[in-house]
């Protein structure tokens, strides 16, 4: 399952450093921060539950990095 | 932001004159750092309990520290601290303009999002959320409104604007009965639409969709970049403590020299500065984005950045014939042996073939291209599979195939030219041969060319038609290859073949109307589909979709890559290029903490602003 999130981060650095972290993730296939379009997109794994992936995934991004911030 | 920076300059000016020594000046010159710095501090301080060592505040926040102890105990010099704090500042603020800048201004380009659709209720006309317009609903688009939503025009005729779709500045004339695409600009008339689409499935939606998405598909150049930010970074702060430890060891230890300590701090502190990689980091991305912007406001949409990379490669490009280099319609080629003028030859061809449907008929009707007075035609009769027959003004008149023409005892001459022949017989003589062919678009032929002054070399033809006219087409428009006679699973095959002949680096494109085409565009390297606004399967299997059926776009599109793939390689060698070179002029001490912030800020600088030449289309 593909989800896109809205996201606001300031560095360019900073969206790859979420990205990594965001892709170590367990329980995504793949994910891609589109730092242009401030976006998140992230592809579960089909026995992943979405939900609770993206919480540990949103904890893990704001570690990796200070200034990424999830939106709505 | 501007303010604080106003400010720190404020503070800090004065202060050069100030008569302070030792604690006291320290002291007054923590005022303007805190005051710029506070935030980065802060976040340094966040990001090291997170466990985030070699974020950039980290990294600007020891540099600077750094800077001000050695001031302290040293030099008694706190404006290098200050200065870079304030250039860091500087530049973060102009990336985040830069960025929102162009994000903006791409944004604009597409700006053809409908807020409204104007629904009549008992006989009012209410604004409506166009995405609650059911199919099959009246609207009504007013003169310069935007159409919100695909339809069909019920009344009303008007001239519409599609320069936001694709490129095209000339205005194009709608009627009751035409098809038409939401996201142009209504311009003359009121028009009233019956909408065949919801506003999700509309060309408008489809379109922001993929725009907005396009970068999300990463370039080989992207990849590199983060891996490369990703290494570099620890490898320079790596350097940076090696710096600091190593040189004033050896003095010390087997030089028998003074260790000169803050010396070597010094030089690993400019090294810290130069570590950050944002400048890197943003402008390649940047420039991509640019890029498709570009390019999609002459009306090429691109859907990832990868694919932009790979057009710029292309050496070998595969055009179907029907649709993509033809017109796909038939059309008076040529009149051939006649005894009659041609003027003359038309007119009465297009009367005998005004009750006609047949494709052929109409072309013939149309290639007169005057008002018919059927008074003068009478006694039409058509002969299925031979042509037609009628009088005009009282003469017998005869068009149609070579077996038509051998039963009123007449001999047909063979054409010169490759199509369909229309053979007339005027009064029961032979009166010449109308040429019926699917004829080139009027662009192909300098799309080729222009693809070959490109740099492509192999430009090839696929055709389900007969080789004569395969042929006749291809030489025409200098095409180096031609297949003909191809059922659409050939195609595939052929392209394959194709695809197993090229050189490995360079790339294949395979452009088509989007019709059939499907496999084709999917097995290329990049698929082009071609005015395509209207095949939903074109669109899901392209690459790079062109708003019109002009195939010039492709060279178009493809000098649009080569310049962004120029400006990106240009960045890389730059931004890599300076960072190294101030890597090393700070390792000799030829280059202080200012040389450093430059190295930072002002490439950055420039390689955003060199980044968003990608969005001009004009002069490739």
């Amino acid at each position: 399952m593909k989800k896109t999130y809205k996201i606001q981060v300031d560095c360019a650095n900073c969206a790859n450093k979420a990205e990594l972290a965001a892709q170590k993730t367990p329980g995504v296939k793949s994910a891609t921060v589109n730092f242009m379009m401030q976006k998140l997109i992230v592809e579960f794994e089909e026995s992943a539950n979405p939900q609770e992936v993206f919480e540990v995934l949103r904890k893990n991004c704001r570690k990796a990095s200070h200034d990424f911030e999830f939106l709505g | 932001m501007l303010l604080r920076i106003l400010l720190t300059l404020c503070l800090t000016i004065p202060l050069s004159f100030v008569p302070a020594e030792g604690v006291t000046k320290l002291i007054l010159y923590l005022v303007p750092y805190l005051l710029i710095g506070y935030d980065i501090l802060r976040e340094a301080g966040i990001g090291v309990a997170h466990g985030q060592l070699l974020d950039e505040n980290f990294l600007m926040a020891v540099a600077t520290v750094g800077a001000l102890l050695i001031g302290f105990t040293r030099t008694g010099d706190y404006l290098e601290a200050i200065a870079v704090m304030l250039f860091y500042q500087v530049g973060e603020l102009f990336q985040s303009y830069a960025v929102g800048k162009s994000r903006r201004n791409i944004a604009a380009l597409m700006d053809i999002r409908p807020d409204y659709a104007n629904i009549r209720v008992d006989g009012a006309l209410v604004q409506t959320d166009p995405e609650e317009v059911a199919v099959g609903s009246i609207i009504v688009v007013n003169p310069g409104e935007k159409v919100p939503i695909d339809g069909t025009v019920v009344s009303g005729t008007s001239t519409l604007n599609t320069s936001a779709l694709t490129g095209e500045s000339l205005p194009r004339e709608v009627q009751p009965g035409d098809e038409i695409i939401s996201g142009c600009i209504n311009l003359t008339g009121v028009l009233e639409i019956r909408t065949t689409r919801e506003f999700g499935d509309s060309t408008v939606s489809r379109i922001l969709d993929l725009v907005e998405n396009a970068t999300s598909a990463k370039s080989r150049s992207e990849h590199f970049i983060s891996k490369f930010a990703r290494y570099y970074t620890p490898i320079v702060c790596g350097a940076a403590l090696a710096l600091a430890v190593l040189p004033p060891l050896v003095r010390m230890l087997f030089l028998s020299l003074s260790p000169d300590w803050w010396d070597w701090v010094y030089r690993a502190l400019t090294f810290l500065v130069i570590s950050c990689p944002c400048a890197l980091v943003i402008s390649i991305p940047l420039t991509f984005f640019a890029g498709i912007g570009g390019a999609s406001r002459e009306g090429i949409l691109v859907k990832g950045s990868n694919y932009l990379e790979a057009l710029a490669q292309a050496e070998t490009v595969v055009f179907d014939k029907t649709g993509t280099l033809t017109t796909g319609e038939f059309s008076l080629a040529g009149i051939y042996f006649n005894t009659l003028p041609e003027e003359t030859l038309l007119a009465y061809g297009a009367l005998a073939e005004s009750a006609s449907s047949h494709p052929i008929s109409k072309s013939i009707v149309k290639a007169y291209g005057k008002p018919l007075d059927e008074n003068r035609v009478e006694n039409i009769q058509e002969q299925s599979g031979l042509g037609v027959t009628a009088l005009v003004d009282g003469i017998p008149v005869a068009l149609g195939s070579p077996r038509l023409m051998a039963s009123l005892g007449l001999r047909c001459p063979e054409l010169p030219q490759p199509g369909t022949a229309v053979h007339m017989a005027v009064n029961g003589a032979y009166a010449g041969c109308f040429l019926i062919a699917d004829q080139p678009k009027a662009t192909a032929k300098a799309a080729i060319a222009d693809l070959k002054a490109a740099g492509v070399k192999q430009t090839v033809m696929l055709t389900g038609d007969s080789d004569a006219i395969a042929r006749d087409v291809g030489n025409r428009l200098g095409m180096t290859e031609v297949y003909s006679q191809l059922l659409p699973g050939d195609k595939v095959q052929k392209v394959e073949a194709l695809l197993a002949r090229k050189s490995p680096k360079s790339t294949l494109v395979f452009v088509g109307d989007g019709i059939n085409d499907a496999p084709v565009l999917a097995r290329a390297d990049i698929g082009i589909a071609m005015g395509a606004m209207g095949s939903d399967a074109a669109i899901e299997a392209a690459d790079i979709v062109l708003m019109d059926d002009n195939p010039q776009k492709v060279a178009l599109a493809m000098k649009i890559c080569r310049k962004t793939m120029t400006i990106v390689r240009q960045n890389v060698v730059f931004a890599i290029g300076v960072k190294l070179l101030c890597l090393l002029l700070g390792a000799l001490n030829l280059a202080g903490l200012w040389l450093a912030i430059f190295a930072d800020v002002g490439v950055m600088v420039l390689a955003v602003l060199n980044a968003m030449r990608a969005l001009s289309t004009r002069n490739l």
